[in-house]
């Protein structure tokens, strides 16, 4: 099994990522720099966070445009994982890869804080391990984490249930003042329909470690590995 | 040579706080008048064609440009020397 961390010019949580899935888990990582076109032989693709392209024209925008997200898509379509996080999930957005767009968090400041999520679709390669409605606390740190899409797309995403996380209360309550970023329905994390790409906007690599505050970031990463390990979801 | 001139603004059912906040701004500084601000993106590109390169700038716009989900564009084509 073997983990892919792609790395853009102004990622900055690739590192964490690798140290997430290396030495926490213990899984065969390297890092891939986004000019390479090659991602043969690898599992699972991680898109980590930061500010590739320096954000530059809208956040995700030029890095889905490198090289290496031909080689991205084309993995995906033949069903292989694909973990976009933060900016990750924008490059994602912005790729086509998944629905819908993000905007500016509209208290229009950069916010960094522990937020709660729920999950809503344990049947994914990315929460097989998790409770039905299990509620994570895990941190954020984005400007724009405001996810749109039309009524149409949101309806879709509901209907096939790709909407996996939600932001919440400690209890899980869905409601309007867990949302941090005004993002539509609460949306915090999204798959395709196919169940084999996700994006989400809080950062499990970040909820690891108790030293960190939180090891609620590691059911998403055990249950990649334990999906990869043939285990029935 | 082409010059071409790209207008982006958010959609008109998109909220945009960022002009809310302009607005709001522009109240305080006594501009009591003002109905509504919306805050958008312009480019300048010069393209060296000697067809005008309209379906390029589309292309363009569709491709990196322009965020055809919450963005509306208009262009202006100008021969420049």
């Amino acid at each position: 099994m073997k983990f892919g961390v792609v790395v853009f010019p102004g990622s900055n949580c690739d590192h964490d990522c690798f140290h997430a899935v290396k030495h926490v888990l213990k899984k065969n990582t390297e890092f891939i720099w986004h000019q390479s076109t090659n991602v043969a032989g690898f599992d699972c693709l991680i898109l980590p966070g930061g500010f590739s392209y320096g954000d530059y024209l809208r956040t995700g925008a030029m890095a889905h445009v490198s090289p290496v997200m031909k080689a991205v898509k084309k993995f995906s379509a033949g069903g292989g994982l694909v973990i976009g996080i933060c900016n990750g999930f924008q490059i994602l957005l912005e790729s086509g890869l998944l629905p819908g767009t993000m905007m500016k968090n509209t208290c229009l400041h950069f916010l960094c804080q522990h937020i709660h999520l729920v999950c809503q679709n344990t049947r994914t390669p990315f929460t097989n391990t998790l409770n039905e409605k299990q509620v994570l606390r895990i941190p954020i740190a984005h400007n724009e984490g405001n996810y749109y899409a039309d009524e149409k797309t949101l309806k879709e995403l509901e209907k096939n249930n790709q909407i996996v996380f939600q932001y919440c209360s400690s209890g899980g309550a869905v409601r309007p003042e867990f949302n941090p970023n005004g993002s539509k329905m609460n949306i915090a994390g999204i798959t395709n329909k196919d169940g084999n790409v996700l994006g989400m906007m809080p950062h499990p690599e970040r909820a690891m470690e108790k030293l960190l505050g939180s090891t609620d970031g590691v059911g998403v990463f055990l249950s990649i590995i334990n999906y990869l390990s043939g285990e029935k979801i | 040579m082409w010059l071409a001139e790209i207008f982006v603004t958010p959609k008109k059912n998109i909220l945009d706080p960022q002009g809310e906040v302009i607005k709001k701004t522009l109240g305080h500084m006594g501009y009591k008048k003002v109905a509504d601000v919306k805050q958008g993106k312009y480019f300048q590109v010069v393209i060296n064609e000697t067809a005008k390169p309209t379906e390029t700038i589309k292309k363009m716009c569709a491709q990196l440009l322009v965020n055809q989900i919450i963005e509306d564009y208009t262009f202006k084509l100008e021969k420049i020397k």
